[in-house]
C-alpha cells in the first residue's frame, strides 16, 4: 500500500500521579511530564514495521490537539514516521469531533490502513478508532496483538475478555492497537535531529469545516474514595483466621 | 419517561452475566421502560433468559446468520435500525461493548458516554478517568439518544424472575461484508470467568515464570477462584491476555481479591477498587498495594503461598 496513518495524542504521561484540582474545575495538568499516548507509540511502531518490511512506503502521523502537540508529533518523526499534521485546536476536542477530524485527513491522504492506539491514558474513552472506521464505511479491527497483511485484506488478532479473536477484514480499515501488538523502538539522538527536517504541516481545525458535534459537558470533577488502608498480619495463620472473621473462607 | 435499549452479550448460547449489571445501572435512571435486543443467528436462548431479568419490558430479538459473531460492523446497523424511539442505549464496558458501541455512536452522530459507574441523573452520569484518578460528572444533551457503556463492576446483576414479552423483529438493512469472523482461540479452563467470580486469585511480575504462576492456580482451585494477572505478568507471557486486570483489561469486583507479587501500580489497583475485600502478600513492606488493602502480610510469596494453600 502507498500510506499509513497513525493517530498520536498528547497525554499526562503515563509515570504522572494525576490529581483533581481543588476547585473541581478539573485536573492539574500544569507543569506536568507530556508524552505520547501510549498505545498510539504501539500503533506507530506497527505502520514502521509494516512500512519496513516493504508492504508501505510512508508512514504519516496525525495529531489533533493545541500546537503543543507539535512536540509528541516530533517524537513520532525521531521514531521514523515521514511527515506530520496537526490538527490545531485549542479546544479541548470531544472524540466524535475527533473521529470527523481525523476522517478529513483521511481523505486527504487515502492512506490504505489507518492505526490508533485503542485507548488514550486521560479520558480512558476507547472511542476515536472505532469511530472513525464508521464514518469512513470501513472495517475496524479494534484491540489488535496481531497484525498480518495478505494484499487487499489484513487478518487481526483481537484482545477479547474471552482470549483471542481472528477476524479477517478487506483494505483500507482502521486498527486499534492494543498493548501486546509489539514494544515500540527509542529514539535515538540522531534521529531526532533528522526530524527537525522533516515536514510537519499544520492546520487548523476550522479549517476542515467538519460539522459541530452534540457535546457532552463535564460539569465537574472529584477525586475517587480511597481504600482504607487494613491490618496487617504476621503469618499464614494470622491471615486465614482474618479470613474466617469475614466469612471467606 | 426514558426509554432504554439494553444490548445483550452472549455466546449465541448463554447471556453474558454483563447483560444483568447493564440493566442493573439501566433500571437506575428515573422512570425507565428497559427492553433488551439479543442479535443472534438462533436468539430463542438467549431471550428466555434476558426475558426472566427483572426491571426488563420487552427482548426484541433480530435473527440473522450473519449475527453468529459478535463483529461491531455487522450488529451496529440493526442496532441504529431498532433504537428508533429509544432515549438511551447501553452496552456493557466489556470488549464486546467497547468495540461496538462507538460504532453505534458514530453511526447516530452522537458522542458515547464510557463507563458509567453511577446515574446522577436521566442525563447526567459519574465515570472514571485517568485510570480512576479522577471521576467527571458529565451531562449528556437531552436532545439527542444517549449511548453509553456501563462499568459493570460498578453494578450487581439485576435480580431474576422477570416475565417479560419476547417480540422478533425483521430488519432490512443492509449489512457489510467486509468483516470477517475467523476463529476463537479460547484457552481451556474450568476455572471461574474473572467477570463472574466471587473470588479471585491473582499474580504479579514477582512469579517470575510461567512455570511458577503455578503456585497461583493451585490456590486459586483450593478456593474455587478465578485467577487474574497484572500487565507485567501478562506481557512477560507467563498468563494469557484474558487474565489481565487494571485499567486496560478487566475491571472487576469479586467479593475476595488476593494479590500475590503485585506492587499496586495505579493501572492495575483501578481494576480491583470496588473488590469487597483485598488481600496483599508481598515481600516488600513498602509495596502500595498494602496502602489499599484491608488484610496485608509481608513475606516470600514462594514460601507463603504454598503454606497458605496447604492450610485452607
Amino acid at each position: 500500500m502507498d500510506k499509513i496513518l497513525v493517530g498520536l495524542k498528547r497525554v499526562v504521561d503515563y509515570n504522572v500521579r494525576v490529581r483533581v484540582k481543588g476547585d473541581g474545575s478539573g485536573v492539574e495538568t500544569d507543569g506536568v511530564k507530556m508524552s505520547i499516548n501510549p498505545f498510539d507509540e504501539i500503533a506507530l511502531e506497527e505502520a514502521l514495521r509494516i512500512k519496513e518490511k516493504g508492504a508501505a512506503s510512508e508512514v504519516i502521523v496525525v495529531s489533533v490537539g493545541t500546537t503543543e502537540s507539535q512536540q509528541q508529533l516530533r517524537t513520532g518523526l525521531a521514531m521514523g514516521a515521514d511527515r506530520a499534521i496537526l490538527v490545531e485546536t485549542e479546544e479541548s476536542i470531544d472524540a466524535l469531533s475527533c473521529a470527523r477530524a481525523l476522517l478529513e485527513i483521511t481523505k486527504r491522504e487515502n492512506p490504505g490502513l489507518v492505526i490508533l492506539g485503542k485507548q488514550a491514558i486521560d479520558n480512558d474513552n476507547i472511542q476515536t478508532g472505532q469511530m472513525l472506521a464508521t464514518l469512513w464505511g470501513r472495517p475496524q479491527g479494534s484491540f489488535a496483538s496481531q497484525v498480518d497483511l495478505d494484499g487487499d485484506k489484513a487478518r487481526i488478532v483481537r484482545e477479547i475478555d474471552a482470549g483471542l479473536e481472528k477476524i479477517e477484514i478487506d483494505l483500507p480499515a482502521v486498527i486499534t492497537a492494543d498493548l501486546r501488538l509489539n514494544e515500540p523502538r527509542y529514539v535515538k539522538l540522531p534521529d531526532i535531529m533528522k526530524a527537525k527536517k522533516k515536514p510537519l504541516d499544520q492546520i487548523p481545525l476550522a479549517d476542515l469545516g467538519i460539522e459541530s458535534s452534540p457535546r457532552i459537558n463535564e460539569t465537574s470533577f472529584e477525586s475517587p474514595a480511597e481504600r482504607e488502608k487494613g491490618v496487617m498480619v504476621d503469618d499464614v495463620q494470622s491471615l486465614i483466621a482474618a479470613l474466617k472473621d469475614k466469612g471467606l473462607v | 419517561m426514558s426509554r432504554i435499549l439494553v444490548i445483550a452479550e452472549h455466546d449465541g448460547v448463554v447471556l453474558n452475566p454483563s447483560t444483568a449489571k447493564t440493566v442493573a445501572c439501566a433500571a437506575e435512571v428515573d422512570a425507565a421502560e428497559i427492553d433488551i435486543a439479543v442479535l443472534a443467528e438462533s436468539a430463542s436462548k438467549v431471550a428466555a433468559e434476558a426475558a426472566a431479568l427483572g426491571s426488563v419490558a420487552r427482548v426484541r430479538t433480530v435473527e440473522n446468520e450473519a449475527n453468529k459473531h459478535p463483529l461491531a460492523a455487522v450488529l451496529a446497523p440493526q442496532i441504529v435500525a431498532l433504537a428508533e424511539g429509544y432515549s438511551h442505549i447501553f452496552g456493557p464496558s466489556t470488549t464486546f461493548g467497547k468495540d461496538l458501541m462507538p460504532r453505534v455512536a458514530a453511526l447516530l452522530g452522537v458522542n458515547q458516554v464510557s463507563d458509567i459507574m453511577s446515574v446522577e441523573g436521566t442525563h447526567t452520569f459519574k465515570r472514571p478517568i485517568y485510570a480512576g484518578s479522577a471521576l467527571v460528572t458529565m451531562e449528556a444533551p437531552a436532545d439527542v439518544p444517549v449511548v453509553a457503556t456501563v462499568r459493570t463492576a460498578s453494578y450487581g446483576a439485576i435480580g431474576s424472575g422477570g416475565s417479560a414479552t419476547v417480540e422478533s423483529t425483521d430488519i432490512s438493512v443492509e449489512l457489510p461484508t467486509h468483516t470477517r469472523f475467523v476463529e476463537l482461540l479460547i484457552g481451556s479452563s474450568d476455572r471461574p470467568d474473572l467477570q463472574a467470580a466471587a473470588k479471585v486469585v491473582a499474580g504479579g511480575r514477582a512469579l517470575a515464570s510461567e512455570e511458577n504462576f503455578g503456585l497461583i492456580y493451585t490456590l486459586a482451585d483450593k478456593l474455587g477462584a478465578g485467577v487474574g494477572a497484572t500487565r507485567a505478568a501478562v506481557d512477560a507471557g507467563y498468563v494469557p491476555n484474558e487474565l489481565q486486570v487494571g485499567q486496560t483489561g478487566r475491571i472487576i469486583a469479586p467479593d475476595l481479591y488476593i494479590a500475590i507479587g503485585i506492587s499496586g501500580a495505579i493501572q492495575h489497583v483501578t481494576g480491583i477498587k470496588d473488590a469487597g475485600t483485598i488481600v496483599a502478600i508481598n515481600k516488600d513492606e513498602e509495596a502500595p498495594i498494602f496502602e489499599i488493602a484491608d488484610i496485608g502480610l509481608v513475606g516470600d510469596l514462594f514460601a507463603v503461598v504454598p503454606e497458605l494453600t496447604d492450610a485452607l
